[in-house]
């Protein structure tokens, strides 16, 4: 393969749609009334349908015969460059709207820039992504003001999802190896340059939701360099089984 | 305290130019809920492009018990029907 780079930046962004799906897939059938299920599986189905386009791209690169499949299911976790945030279980319903909130007001960032890429392909995948992505986040920051402004348990769970997931939001921000090289050719988006715009919009939300802003300045990180949290293991195994299973299976 | 979110009546129109018909019906504490809910729970196969909600307790509806006295004296009344015109030939499509 002779653009190792672009193909690392590419799984930096579609890991991350890959297994925030992953991690609402696991929610199907089991949302907490069945108008939120089937939210929760359309958002899951988008950011699959966005990491399929990512996948087929980067098979293209790999050559040599691969396909989508190869990439999604056939690497060892180390080899996963999703950011912590995206893995973290579904603890109640507060840490999955949390989650889901703190990464989607970063999506939308991320496409915006990425739909001036001089790589055509990533540019239309953002191009297609950005109207998906904005439902995304209304919705998740609708539900971040329902449940903040809500009742006393609520915001009590919700103010905990957020004090919980903070620390993994500055990974967000983060650059790679892969990305300095792909900024340097136009083809990367500088994510650390919206990092001040993110907090912002994220603060003045949790503020109309009566959520506390977290204060704390402790940030961990490692998935964009593969060092995962524990839980990306039973991600694997559940993500893994069938292509483990039975090699080059088909649906 | 009731446990269960009030009940919304959704109206979706299928293409521009149409009427908003009734869809079915849902779930959601709050009007944007319902709207979202309507959204992700009737439109994710591209069925429209537009949606109405109301909450249920807000329709008034007939009784059924009274269908007799609304509905059946319509019955006997064909010539309600724009039926006994003549038709000149030129005129298509009616």
């Amino acid at each position: 393969m002779n653009n190792n780079n672009l193909y690392n930046y590419i799984l930096g962004i579609a890991d991350n749609t890959l297994i925030l799906g992953q991690r609402l897939g696991e929610l199907c059938g089991h949302g907490p009334a069945l108008e939120t299920d089937i939210a929760l599986t359309n958002i899951a189905l988008d950011l699959f349908g966005q990491t399929r386009n990512y996948f087929q791209y980067a098979a293209l690169l790999v050559g040599d015969g691969k396909a989508e499949d190869d990439v999604a299911y056939m690497r060892t976790e180390r080899n996963y460059f999703n950011v912590l945030l995206v893995e973290q279980p579904n603890t109640h319903f507060g840490y999955v709207m949390g989650r889901q909130f703190l990464f989607d007001v970063y999506h939308l960032l991320l496409l915006e820039g990425l739909q001036n890429s001089s790589d055509i392909t990533l540019a239309a995948i953002a191009d297609k992504g950005i109207k998906e992505v904005t439902y995304h986040k209304r919705f998740s920051g609708d539900w971040m003001k329902r449940l903040g402004d809500g009742t006393a348990e609520s915001r009590q769970k919700m103010q905990e999802a957020i004090d919980d997931l903070w620390r993994y939001t500055d990974e967000l921000f983060q650059l790679t190896k892969a990305d300095k090289a792909m900024i340097y050719e136009g083809i990367g988006v500088d994510v650390s340059n919206f990092k001040e715009a993110y907090y912002q919009e994220v603060s003045e939300i949790l503020n109309e939701a009566t959520i506390t802003v977290p204060e704390n300045k402790y940030f961990t990180s490692g998935g964009k360099k593969g060092i995962h949290t524990e839980h990306m293991g039973y991600i694997l195994a559940d993500l893994q089984y069938m292509q483990r299973t039975y090699p080059n299976m088909k649906w | 305290m009731k446990k269960d979110w009030p009940l919304w009546e959704v109206f979706v129109r299928s293409k521009n130019g149409l009427e908003h018909r009734h869809f079915g019906s849902l779930h959601a504490t709050d009007a944007v809920m319902a709207l979202e809910n309507a959204r992700d729970v009737y439109t994710r196969r591209n069925e429209g492009v537009s949606i109405w909600v109301v909450e249920s307790k807000y329709i008034t509806a007939s009784n059924p018990s009274e269908n007799g006295e609304l509905f059946e004296p319509a019955k006997s009344k064909v010539y309600r029907h724009p039926t006994f015109y003549k038709l000149p030939d030129e005129l298509k499509h009616m």
